[in-house]
């Protein structure tokens, strides 16, 4: 993005008719702009402000803004605290938004000399609102001549902020009253009108406008030697301000209350051509000047400098040392990455600043309850650190319940980040398997494509077939579908419950043909060949042969094949007893059997 | 007409209009919303009436208006209106619960609340939809269980003790005593309440895919034609008398479908809306104006349709969802939100107003839909 150098074209923001008494703050974000109410009221009923922080998002083509909305979480905390902590975080908001805009005057913009007083001069007034408050005050007061802060609201106001066709307004009131002194303010009228403000988009060049100043510099300098004004001080106070004379100008500390007021204002009345180099000497004079030799400056004055001075990384690292929120650092450096004005001050860990910020700032919302999926977006941004965040903090979002959880896989295979998905669904396989739930634990395997969960949760119900003998959740065992070949454990249980739904369907055959490809196919388990075979049981025992003659023999090999394994030294005489019957059972049954198949098939039917 | 937008500062799970009086024909003007993943979850009743004097001229945009709100414990899971005054909430925390609305809608207060109605042995299960008949209430939650409520019984007066393995997503009325219940392994079952025994009247899978499935809605008229949507995005019709699989599926959002409604009164009309960020409003229609199909163009693809006419259909009336010919009748549907958000999480739509809420924190309120 090349730096911008033209005024932007103004942007109508609709659907902020509650603006109406606020003053708007604004922000810039990594592309966004964020406009929110300040607590600065100009008038009006002390309403509860809308604890709304809008995002504006510029459009690359159109320019048109579209309206979305970005909650807060501090900014909503000082709309709902008490009044101690509104006051404190109103502060810290002003005090952000106050370098936000410098930085933005100063950097972004670009504002060369000849304009840069001017924005400037914007940014003063956009930070001293209440005196238009004031000067309505005035204007509507029965006679405004007397009223007590006239003087004042023409001074501060007006003067020290520039603004000249107001002040000549507000004299005029004055003008009308004293008809005897009307000539000196009509003098004054004409001075205040013939001062001339540098038009950026005019065809004057800044030489011009220089020669012109000075000319008008002079003729208040004569003004003012030849005591035109000496009737009334107050006239003579604003030429002495005209003229540009310093230590008038520090008079008004009160009116100015800060020194970068004072700075700007100088800079009007002295050097409204002002250069973006020289700024910084003008800067710290103003400042050793306005808060005298004793007072240390405060952190934020501390930005400030850094900011006249053009020392973008101090302003950088002294916002990220004075603020304790992110928030403000992150975007204003995404803002000057994209403005390609900061060199990548690269850190030791790699990343440029920029990334860092927005990480930083993004890690901070995710622990955040509800703005994870925000930080999401954050993390996006961030080509190369920001996939590795994002994989370890997505992994520590509280799963309160499944619907959260589905987001959260969501926002996983959306990505890729295929190792995510399984930890995620095995968190919540276990959680379902732990409260008993085995159809909701399959299902997350299911979806994470987990063979060993899968396994074991097959291993459950098994278990519980043999402790109950008969099978729980049969509507998941009927169903299984093509999940059944995730793992063979799964595919085995299913086998199984169809074997025993096709016994109850009196399939016979087709139940012993799958039963005895579960054992020969070497899908059962080891251990439940013997109860497969006991199963096999009732089958044999039928009057009609079921079994054919090579069925037989293989279930006979298999029963061998069990005997011939080593035994268990683990268990008791008594089961041993018990093994051995049954083994004895099976064989009677499978000779028998052998014998009618014989016969059957050696039959001739006729 | 775009929708209006309002920012609540808080993640919406539902939305839900008030029922308007069948003997007043009003515009439906108060709806409900229901929050989540807050510290503090609440339970909020809006207003979009004409406020003051209305401009024939100029669109009707206003915002709407906060009236009343309660706290909820627990995520709002799902909620649904039992009649004019009360409101009957689903809580992540097990919880059901309802509140009382004063006629002039000025405070919200709780009525009556069955905690841990849906539970665990050692853990929260949250209910995760609740649906109303008055004055009979049911609820279904991650437990698997399936519970009848009387609205002014504080006992509850049926359990379904592992009516489902998995979880159960939502539930809808068939008739009186039978309810629709989907799961987590895609599976439809109908409940029989008058039957004594604990095990579904039906149930209905797809087979070769086991999708969970998020929602179901069944058609105002015909109660055999049921819609549901879930994991993969897609939309599946079903006919409940018959067989295993879906009628039509068609391919609606590329995530999760979190609700699909038919409209009340004119049932040619569904919506849905998805976590992708998008809410759909599809249009059936039979035949006739080619000219204006062709104009508006194709906006969905219709996966598959059922070519053989539905045996023992009597009725010359043949529901345009069902119907076997599609030549004779094609599927529009256009997208409701004028851009992409968050997942649009809940919707609902009444006459021709609709509500639907965002995890972008906004409510989008259409007072125009063309149905």
């Amino acid at each position: 993005m090349e730096e911008v150098d033209v005024e932007p074209s103004p942007m109508v923001i609709a659907d902020l008719n509650s603006f109406i008494y606020r003053h708007l703050g604004f922000e810039w974000g990594p592309g966004d702009l964020l406009v929110y109410e300040t607590n600065y009221k100009l008038q009006g009923p002390r309403t509860a402000g809308s604890p709304l922080v809008h995002v504006v998002r510029k459009d690359e083509d159109i320019c048109s803004p579209i309206l979305l909305l970005v909650p807060d979480s501090n900014y909503r905390s000082v709309i709902r605290a008490c009044m101690e902590e509104l006051q404190h975080n109103v502060s810290i908001l002003l005090a952000i938004e106050l370098i936000w805009n410098l930085c933005e005057v100063l950097f972004i913009d670009a504002a060369p000399a000849g304009s840069l007083l001017l924005h400037l001069l914007d940014w003063v007034r956009l930070h001293k609102s209440d005196v238009d408050a004031r000067a309505r005050e005035v204007l509507q007061s029965e006679s405004p001549a007397q009223h007590q802060s006239y003087w004042d609201v023409v001074r501060r106001t007006l003067i020290l902020q520039g603004r000249m066709d107001e002040a000549r307004q507000v004299l005029s009131k004055q003008a009308s009253l004293r008809a005897e002194s009307s000539s000196v303010f009509k003098r004054m009228d004409v001075l205040l009108q013939t001062m001339p403000i540098f038009n950026p988009t005019g065809t004057q060049t800044l030489t011009e406008f220089d020669v012109k100043w000075r000319h008008w510099h002079e003729e208040c300098d004569r003004c003012l030697q030849d005591n035109t004004f000496a009737s009334n001080r107050h006239l003579e106070t604003i030429v002495k301000i005209l003229v540009g004379d310093e230590d008038t100008i520090l008079e008004q500390k009160e009116l100015l209350s800060t020194w970068y007021h004072f700075l700007v204002t100088r800079l009007l009345f002295t050097h409204p051509t002002i250069k973006p180099p020289d700024l910084h000497y003008y800067a710290q004079s103003s400042m050793n000047m306005f808060l005298g030799p004793r007072a240390p400056p405060e952190p934020l004055d501390i930005i400030l400098l850094s900011a006249f001075e053009f020392d973008l990384h101090q302003v950088i690292k002294d916002c990220s040392i004075a603020l304790n929120n992110w928030w403000f650092v992150a975007h204003l450096t995404d803002l000057l990455d994209h403005c390609k004005l900061l060199q990548s001050h690269n850190l030791h860990f790699g990343s440029n600043l920029r990334e860092f910020l927005v990480l930083e700032y993004a890690s901070g919302l995710f622990t955040h309850h509800s703005l994870w999926q925000l930080a999401v977006d954050y993390f996006d941004h961030c080509p190369e650190f920001g996939r590795v965040y994002l994989e370890l903090q997505i992994e520590r979002i509280p799963l309160d319940t499944e619907r959260k959880a589905i987001k959260v896989l969501r926002i996983c295979e959306d990505r890729q980040m295929s190792e995510q998905v399984r930890s995620i669904c095995k968190i919540m396989a276990k959680r379902a398997l732990r409260n008993n739930r085995l159809g909701s634990a399959l299902s997350w395997s299911i979806r994470a494509k987990d063979a060993a969960f899968a396994t074991l949760i097959s291993e459950r119900f098994l278990q519980d077939y043999c402790n109950k003998g008969s099978f729980t959740d049969l509507d998941l065992l009927d169903n299984l579908g093509p999940a059944m070949l995730l793992s063979d454990r799964l595919t085995f249980l299913g086998k199984y419950r169809e074997f025993h739904r096709l016994y109850g369907e009196n399939r016979f055959s087709e139940a012993a043909k799958l039963l005895l490809s579960l054992m020969t196919a070497k899908i059962a388990p080891r251990g439940l060949w013997m109860t497969l075979l006991t199963d096999a049981l009732p089958l044999l025992e039928q009057k009609e042969v079921i079994f054919s003659v090579d069925q037989t023999y293989e279930l006979m090999s298999c029963l061998e094949e069990l005997n011939s394994g080593t035994k268990d030294s683990n268990t008791t005489d008594q089961e041993e007893d018990i093994e051995s019957t049954k083994t004895e059972l099976l064989r009677l049954a499978l000779a028998r059997n052998l014998a009618m198949a014989i016969v059957k098939e050696g039959t001739i039917e006729t | 007409m775009d929708p209006i937008a309002k920012y609540i500062s808080q993640k919406i799970s539902k939305t839900r209009w008030r029922p308007i009086s069948p003997a007043l024909l009003q515009r439906p003007e108060v709806f409900a919303t229901g929050s989540w993943d807050n510290e503090s979850n609440r339970v909020s009743i809006w207003s979009v009436g004409d406020h003051g004097v209305s401009n024939t001229d100029s669109e009707f945009d206003e915002e709407p208006q906060l009236l009343c709100d309660s706290q909820h414990d627990g995520d709002v899971m799902d909620l649904q209106f039992l009649d004019q005054d009360r409101l009957v909430s689903a809580s992540s925390s097990g919880a059901v619960t309802i509140f009382k609305l004063q006629p002039d809608c000025q405070s919200l207060s709780l009525a009556h609340v069955w905690e841990r109605a849906h539970w665990y042995s050692c853990d929260n299960a949250p209910c995760t939809a609740v649906v109303c008949r008055s004055p009979e209430v049911v609820s279904v939650g991650e437990d698997g269980r399936v519970i009848l409520y009387k609205a002014d019984q504080t006992e509850v007066v049926r359990v379904i003790e592992n009516a489902d393995s998995s979880t159960i997503h939502a539930v809808t009325f068939l008739r009186t005593t039978e309810v629709l219940t989907v799961n987590s392994i895609g599976q439809l079952k109908m409940w029989d309440f008058r039957q004594q025994s604990d095990s579904p009247a039906q149930i209905l899978s797809l087979t070769g895919g086991r999708v969970p499935l998020h929602c179901v809605d069944k058609h105002p008229n015909q109660q055999h034609i049921v819609a549901t949507g879930g994991q993969d995005g897609m939309l599946y019709i079903w006919d409940v008398r018959q067989g295993n699989t879906p009628f039509s599926l068609i391919e609606a959002h590329s995530a999760e479908m979190w609700e699909v409604h038919f409209h009340p009164s004119n049932p040619n009309h569904l919506f849905t809306c998805s976590e992708d960020g998008s809410l759909l409003h599809w249009e059936t229609t039979s035949g006739s104006d080619m000219s204006t199909l062709l104009q508006r163009g194709w906006n969905s693809r219709v996966v598959s349709h059922s070519a053989v006419p539905l045996a023992g259909e009597d009725d010359s009336v043949v529901s345009a969802w069902l119907a076997g010919d599609s030549s004779k009748n094609r599927l529009e549907a256009t997208h409701m939100l004028p851009n992409q958000t968050l997942s649009v999480n809940s919707l609902d739509v009444l006459e021709q107003c609709l509500v639907c809420g965002t995890d972008g924190e906004a409510v989008y309120v259409h007072r125009q839909v063309p149905v």
